[in-house]
């Protein structure tokens, strides 16, 4: 009686290839699909596609789990129009046409008489080169998608700095790397990758620093971990840097040529340029030439920019920025007795922190053979290996010091020549890209017309700031303004508040998409949903018209006029272009599609392709053809046939005739080639040219080929950064627009062109509440999407307050036991669980577990709905008042989010049923309501 | 049947480092999702959008904290599936013959059109490898994939568990364990791969790679550090010398 | 363990007319005519309740038949063979009773299947390594004493019932301590259970809500709780019945008794399963031993 079971099983007839979307880290899939009861093709089973270069194969488990995302009950049918009062979430359905129409009558009045009127925010975006072109072409200056509350501070601060940044800009040389310093980072965007790389890295015997209050994930397998306090990195990197400059462990060669630390600044002190680069005739900043001892513009052909050079001319001594950098970090302020207090790091730890750095870095670094010639002309036989590997993203930059913290890390990483080098932290194109290859941004609106330029860009200094002439916000997230004047990704965060208020002025239309503002993607979901209830003098909303586009029935839904139902992933095209966030890696260029692997069979359709049918509607150039007549059927269509300067269009490769890659006419069967080879494009970087981009001559020829610039773009990474110091020169009252009076001690602190660190805690109200609180993502679950998954849910369904011994210790607090959570902004009652790993001045809980009673698709007593719980309760977009006024919650460079400046307290509670705040369950808007049922996908032969 | 073979040809099973593993539980997805579609009865979920939901899965991810006697507490994400024991206490239990260990790779399998639900299997497992399908009313396990590893209709690459093929952090691993040379073994043997309670007298294939030691203190790094100067100008002198030395 | 009522049930059914059997099969009492087929009835009436019982709790109850391939190694099956065994002798001595001729050596066979299927009942668990309170030899000691005692009771064994209920009273107070160190004993901890050492604290575990293994493994039962029920066990195991066996001889008293003992036993096998730890606990947070 032997047992025989079927070895060969079919999981599927077909396999087709796109793209994951259960995250942003935009892996390969293999979706196997069989034909279904319908006729149509039904998906039986998600795996990762090998020969992707995101993930070559893996996959993590929401991937895994997109089936069930795909079966989600929450999937909205078809448009609905509110019937019921926002929040009550009483819908009725009706067709595409009538909610086009709806759509177009509200907008097009607004763009006729005055377009700003209109704040377009997109969230999760993954299409912001195609949004943004939309919300230009409408003539709105409010348009930004999420990344001011998610990481600006990372993006702007290594753009600033290195013309790139970490977040999912850049990689560590995983292959290279021999040392591994990871701040603040849970999961990020490159999910699959960060964990391929930390599994590589570590199976080579390199080594990996965690520095986190929290020993989870990533920081778990770290072989080192650094508990820091909240909001201290800045000063433990700076302190690293006192040691190795005081112990001579600097790259100065590579200081010297690639950075402008051998730049000279203009030492008259009554100049309107103090302290900015000295230039040449040519308009080029200087360095010393070490070859004449004499001034040489720093891209001269052969100069060799001497890092301490000195110039006394007109009767001042204009000293190179690393007199600068020496000057300010050798300091005792950066001891790393001074700081361990702060950070909660022992002065020896600190120690043997830079020890290893200095070891990795210089004592056997390899030099790799390569040749190369970079934009000096000078011919180079290999490139000096730095093994020193960084990452960091929302642990630095969620907080209201995370933009100069960032800084701080890449002059970290450029002091030891790390950046570009052979095992230490790779650009990945469309980067490197310095600020001034970035557009500046605009913001003048003028009725019936398209934007006079893009929105979000780059300021040089303050004149690129979009204030009007009082000195007050053109923006309605007053992005740009003196409170936040490098805000390069927007502030969507302050949209529903600011709209609500009228400040600065008031909003006619809010069209959103793919975020959850009315709960876990807001700073305050009690004052997000207060904001879309409040009610004007004439008893109608304030916010008079809210356009979202959501998949599900998420609790944001519930609070619109008008939905436009999205497709899932698997249903609609998509396109990761180079033209905004690709899936590119250090050693290659690539972008990828997603395509309806399966078709939706409801009234649904992708939101972009919803956009181009509105844009058609409202006779938005580029929209329409001359005649009038639609320019693109749908949002394929854009893909193939868009062409954004000519030559370049959303997809770079199979263009033409098929054959030419990057730049090359529309091909109509671009996408057909796109799925036959797996969903994705690449090109490889030359051998030549992979390391030192910005420098490397081989590399800037072959972006340009590409089509990633037109010009080669060579730079030098700014530690002095002059766009700061501009500002730093308007709060001096030497240069115009000069910032308000009030304003101006603190923007010249904070603008400083070298990294500071100050502290968060005290405006936090850190006195009379002792504990940071954080949350961390769980690598199963994302953000609130996950929660309508049948699988994931179970991993996470709820989230317990994660607390370290001594405060349960002094609480009288046990695992399960319930404690009142209390910031200055709000109280929450939760379950307790005691850490040990955890710094003893830090709670945290998982981010977005918690849901509002019937949202998802989940009954009204989900474990996420009765014991799930959200910090963003007790959190706020404004700091509590001070003086009478109450500043941003925002990093004021950038006006980044500051979600883990939180500090709270925590006291024993009663055990409780369900965490407080208990809300009132939401109405639920029609949805397929299904799910998937058990067994739903397999053979019946497979069966027994 | 429940008589345990007397000997197996080869004995494949799961190696999993502990050191790496950082607890995506994609494993465990994973692991649904292919055994949702092939071997026998699919893994049920109940309640899947309600108050309990409930689900049937043959993986599953715990963490841990280990307190040392000195310095940080660690954390440790432990995967845990069906260890394919040598001396599997869940074979012979079994009433029905429905659990096996296969003579010839050593895979412990459930039939489950001889299986009667009685758990018995499962309370024998020290381990808790084995969850009963509250709508199949069969027991589950892990199969090592089997239906993968032998499967011809699949890409030869693609012939190794799902759980294998997905972990992003490579923390799994496949292979004979009863061969000194194959991969598997290899790592076992450099890196002192461990069973579980081995006490218990059950003779795990699967082994697991401990955490290699955590927070070291190196006091080797002291005179990297050495300073040079004390003071800017110092530091610009001493640069300017080594820069001249170039 | 998840104290699941249907083997509650079946146990402690099947255990009292296995019992009675068993003194009808030695001869300790021979009814004759209506009062035999009472007798014999009684007896297989509660097995086979009991047997069939326990088949609730079984996934697929209509495979049963398949318990009976595996008697080399599996004590469940060989308790299906010895139930059945049982079943059969015992009615046909049963049959042979009733009908005037009881056949002494038919009796006596069925008394040893009897036997031997409340042995094979108790081995089941007995031979679970994962349970230590279960893997010892107490285990059929305690499941055989409480079937003769239960046994006794009904067949009216005044005298020897009160002797073994007091007999089985003592080695089960001692059951219970000997497994109230049973854990420890075996060594395990979450230490070994994980390969990590000497203080392992679990911090999540693998999905927030419940599963088939927390359900049916990691089952806890308060300190005070079960001391309690102990007591209980015993009282309306032990104390009363003897009591009432001895000192009031009335058939009324002696049906009071058979049902004080047989809620006894159900508290006594409630705490069987309730108080035994499995070794999956170690996994979950429960550490081995009683818990407070
Ligand atoms: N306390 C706390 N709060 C935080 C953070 C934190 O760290 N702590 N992090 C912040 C950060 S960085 C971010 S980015 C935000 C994220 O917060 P959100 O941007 O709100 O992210 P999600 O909850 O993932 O989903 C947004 C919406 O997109 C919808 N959606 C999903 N798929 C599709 C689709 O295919 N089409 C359409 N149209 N919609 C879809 C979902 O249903 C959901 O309603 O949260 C922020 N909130
Ligand atoms: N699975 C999954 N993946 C995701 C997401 C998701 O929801 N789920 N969201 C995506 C999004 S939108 C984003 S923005 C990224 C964010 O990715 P991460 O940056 O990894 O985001 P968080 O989970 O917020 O992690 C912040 C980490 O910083 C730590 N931290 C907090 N404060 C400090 C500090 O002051 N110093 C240091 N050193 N550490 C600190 C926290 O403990 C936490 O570990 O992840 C993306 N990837
Ligand atoms: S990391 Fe996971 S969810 Fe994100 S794209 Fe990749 S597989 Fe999908
Ligand atoms: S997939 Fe790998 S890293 Fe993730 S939990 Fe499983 S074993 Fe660990
Ligand atoms: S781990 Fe458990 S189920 Fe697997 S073979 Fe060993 S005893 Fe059996
Ligand atoms: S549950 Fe199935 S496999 Fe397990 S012992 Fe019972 S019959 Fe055998
Ligand atoms: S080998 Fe297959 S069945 Fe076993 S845990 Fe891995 S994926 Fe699951
Ligand atoms: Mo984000």
């Amino acid at each position: 009686m032997g047992h025989h079971p079927n070895l060969t099983p079919r999981v599927g007839d077909e396999v087709r290839k796109t793209t994951c979307y259960m995250c942003a880290c935009r892996c390969g899939i293999d979706v196997h699909v069989r034909d279904g009861p319908g006729g149509g093709k039904v998906v039986t089973y998600i795996e990762g596609n090998r020969d992707h270069p995101v993930n070559r194969g893996v996959l993590c488990a929401k991937g895994s789990a997109g089936l069930m995302q795909h079966h989600s009950p929450a999937r909205l049918r078809a448009p609905l129009r509110r019937v019921g009062e926002r929040g009550e979430g009483r819908f009725e359905e009706i067709t595409w046409e009538e909610a086009l129409d709806l759509a177009a009558s509200w907008l097009a009045p607004v763009r006729e008489s005055d377009p700003k009127k209109l704040a377009f925010f997109t969230g999760r975006d993954q299409s912001q080169s195609f949004t943004s072109w939309w919300a230009q072409a409408f003539g709105t200056p409010n348009y930004a998608a999420h990344g001011g509350f998610c990481s600006v501070n990372m993006a702007a601060g290594g753009i600033y700095t290195l013309g790139g940044a970490f977040w999912e800009f850049g990689q560590p040389d995983w292959d290279r790397a021999k040392l591994f310093l990871l701040f603040g980072v849970a999961e990020d965007h490159d999910s699959n990758p960060i964990k391929m790389g930390i599994g590589r890295l570590k199976g080579r015997g390199g080594k990996i620093v965690g520095i986190n209050p929290v020993r989870t994930g990533y920081n778990a397998v770290a072989d080192d971990w650094y508990g820091i306090t909240p909001g201290t990195d800045g000063l433990l990197v700076l302190s690293l840097i006192h040691l190795l400059l005081k112990a001579g462990r600097i790259d100065a060669d590579y200081l010297a040529r690639w950075t402008n630390a051998p730049v000279l600044l203009d030492g008259d002190p009554e100049s309107p340029d103090h302290l900015l680069p000295l230039t040449g005739e040519d308009g080029e900043p200087l360095v010393i030439d070490r070859r004449t001892g004499r001034p040489a513009p720093w891209n001269g052909e052969g100069v060799r920019p001497l890092l301490t050079g000195t110039l006394d001319r007109g009767g001042h001594r204009h000293e190179s920025a690393f007199h600068r950098i020496a000057g300010r970090y050798l300091a005792d302020d950066y001891a790393p007795e001074a700081v361990e207090g702060r950070t909660g790091i022992p002065a020896a730890r600190i120690r043997q922190l830079a020890g290893e750095i200095a070891r990795a870095a210089f004592e056997d670094a390899e030099f790799v053979p390569g040749a190369w010639t970079d934009f000096r002309g000078e011919r180079h036989e290999g490139w000096q290996a730095r093994p020193v590997a960084m990452h960091a993203m929302r642990g630095v930059s969620a907080h209201a010091n995370g933009f100069q913290t960032a800084r701080a890390i890449h002059l970290l990483q450029a002091l030891i020549g790390s950046v570009e080098a052979p095992g230490g932290f790779r650009f990945k194109p469309p980067y490197p890209k310095p600020v001034d290859a970035h557009p500046r941004p605009h913001a003048n609106a003028v009725p019936g017309q398209p934007l006079d330029g893009p929105h979000l860009g780059y300021p040089r200094g303050p004149e690129d700031l979009l204030v009007g002439e009082d000195g007050g916000p053109k923006r309605i997230d007053k992005a740009y303004s003196w409170d936040a004047p490098l805000a390069a990704h927007g502030l969507m965060h302050m949209v529903l508040g600011n709209a609500a208020k009228g400040d600065p002025y008031g909003v006619d239309v809010v069209m959103m998409y793919m975020a959850n503002m009315a709960w876990n993607s807001s700073m305050s979901p009690g004052r997000a949903m207060e904001a879309l209830t409040a009610r004007g003098e004439d008893g109608g909303y304030r916010i008079p018209k809210v356009i979202y586009s959501d998949a599900y029935a998420s609790e944001m839904v519930a609070y619109a006029d008008l939905i436009l139902p999205d497709t899932t992933y698997l249903e609609r095209h998509d396109c990761i272009s180079l033209l905004d966030r690709p899936i590119c890696e250090a050693d290659a260029a690539a972008d990828a599609i997603r395509w309806p692997v399966v078709e939706p069979g409801r009234e649904v359709r992708g939101f972009q392709t919803a956009l181009v049918q509105l844009g058609a509607k409202l006779g938005l150039p580029g929209f329409v053809e001359q005649d009038g007549t639609p320019a693109y059927a749908d949002y394929a269509d854009y893909i193939q046939n868009h062409e954004r300067r000519p030559g370049v269009g959303p997809l770079a490769g199979w263009r033409g005739d098929g054959k030419s890659h990057g730049r090359g006419g529309p091909n109509p069967e671009q996408i057909e080639r796109y799925k036959e080879a797996g969903g994705f494009w690449t090109s490889h970087v030359p051998e030549g040219a992979r390391y030192m981009k910005p420098f490397n001559a081989g590399y800037q020829d072959w972006a340009v080929g590409i089509g990633l610039f037109d010009v080669p773009q060579p730079y030098l990474f700014e530690l002095w950064s002059a766009p700061l110091r501009r500002f730093q020169l308007a709060a001096e009252g030497k240069r115009d627009p000069r910032p308000p009076e009030d304003r101006r001690a603190a923007l010249h602190r904070q603008m400083d062109p070298l990294p500071v660190w100050w502290d968060c805690a005290e405006a936090n109200g850190a006195e009379e509440y002792p504990l940071h609180a954080l949350t961390q993502r769980p690598m199963a679950m994302y953000h609130s999407w996950g929660s309508q998954n049948a699988w994931l849910r179970q991993i996470h369904g709820t989230n317990p307050l994660f607390i370290p011994p001594a405060v349960a210790e002094a609480e009288g607090l046990r695992d399960g036991d319930w404690a009142r959570v209390t910031s200055p902004h709000g109280e929450i009652t939760v379950p307790v669980q005691v850490q040990r790993a955890l710094n003893p001045r830090t709670v945290w809980t998982w981010n977005a577990i918690g849901k509002r009673k019937r949202a998802w698709g989940l009954d009204a007593d989900a474990p996420e709905a009765t014991k799930g719980f959200l910090m963003n309760h007790l959190i706020h977009e404004l700091l509590p008042p001070k003086g009478g006024q109450r500043f941003a919650n925002s990093d004021p460079v950038t006006g980044q989010a500051a979600w883990f400046d939180l500090r709270v307290r925590v006291e024993k509670a009663e055990a409780r049923a369900q965490a407080r705040p208990v809300l009132d369950p939401l109405g639920v808007p029609p949805v397929t309501g299904d799910g998937r049922p058990d067994g739903a996908r397999r053979e019946p032969e497979a069966e027994g | 049947m429940t008589m345990l073979p007397a000997g197996t040809e080869r004995s494949l099973g799961l190696v999993i480092d502990l050191d790496i593993c950082v607890g995506c539980h994609a494993c465990v997805i994973a692991c649904k999702g292919w055994n949702d579609a092939a071997y026998g009865a699919p893994l049920s979920d109940r309640d899947p959008y309600g108050a309990e939901p409930e689900g049937t899965f043959l993986n599953r991810v715990h963490s841990y904290e280990v307190v040392p006697e000195e310095g940080a507490a660690q954390t440790v994400h432990f995967p845990k599936s069906c260890l394919h024991c040598e001396d599997a206490p869940c074979v012979t239990v079994c009433p029905t013959g429905a659990s096996l260990k296969r003579a010839e790779d050593g895979i412990v399998l459930v039939n489950e059109a001889a299986c009667i639900g009685c758990g018995l299997c499962a309370w024998a497992c020290p381990y808790g490898a084995r969850e009963r399908d509250p709508s199949a009313g069969v027991m589950k396990k892990c199969t090592l994939c089997v239906d993968r590893i032998y499967n011809d209709a699949l890409p030869e690459r693609d012939r190794e568990p799902a759980c294998v093929r997905t972990c992003p952090s490579n923390a799994r691993h496949f292979g004979d364990l009863a061969d000194p040379e194959s991969a598997a073994s290899r790592m076992v043997a450099a890196r002192e791969g461990f069973d579980l309670m081995p006490d218990l007298g059950t003779r795990p294939v699967n082994k697991y790679l401990p955490p290699r030691p955590k927070d070291e203190r190196v006091d080797v790094l002291a005179p990297l550090l050495e300073p040079v100067a004390e003071e800017p100008s110092g530091l610009l002198g001493w640069l300017d010398r080594q820069l001249g030395k170039l | 363990m998840h104290p699941a009522p249907s083997i509650i049930l079946f146990s402690t059914l099947s255990g009292l007319g296995f019992g009675l059997l068993v003194f009808l099969g030695v001869g300790a009492i021979q009814p004759v005519g209506p009062a035999a087929a009472a007798f014999h009835g009684i007896g297989l009436g509660l097995a086979v309740a009991g047997l069939v019982s326990s088949t609730f709790h079984l996934g697929r109850p209509e495979r049963a038949w398949r318990s009976f391939t595996q008697w080399r190694t599996s004590w469940l099956s060989r308790e299906a063979w010895a139930a059945v065994g049982a079943l059969l002798a015992a009615s046909l001595f049963a049959l042979t009773a009733v009908l005037g001729a009881p056949v002494p050596l038919l009796g006596l066979l069925s008394a040893a299947l009897c036997l031997l299927t409340v042995l094979c009942t108790a081995m089941i668990y007995a031979s679970i390594r994962a349970v230590p309170r279960w893997h010892h030899w107490t285990t059929p000691a305690t499941f055989l004493l409480w079937c003769l005692g239960g046994g006794a009771i009904l067949a009216a064994q005044t005298w020897l019932a009160a002797m073994i209920l007091l007999a089985a009273g003592v080695l089960q107070v001692a059951t219970w301590r000997r497994g109230d160190d049973a854990f420890a004993a075996l060594g395990q901890t979450v230490g070994t259970a994980t390969g990590l050492g000497a203080r392992v604290e679990p911090l999540e575990r693998p999905h927030t809500g419940e599963s088939y293994l927390t359900h049916e493994m990691v089952f806890r039962v308060g300190r005070r709780h079960a001391d309690r029920l102990r007591l209980i066990a015993l009282l309306l195991a032990v104390v009363a019945p003897t009591f009432l066996l001895l000192l009031v001889p009335s058939h009324a008293a002696g049906l009071v008794a058979l049902l004080c003992f047989a809620a006894g036993i159900l508290a006594q096998r409630w705490l069987f399963f309730a108080e035994a730890e499995h070794t999956v606990g170690l996994y979950y947070g429960a550490p081995g031993g009683r818990t407070t």
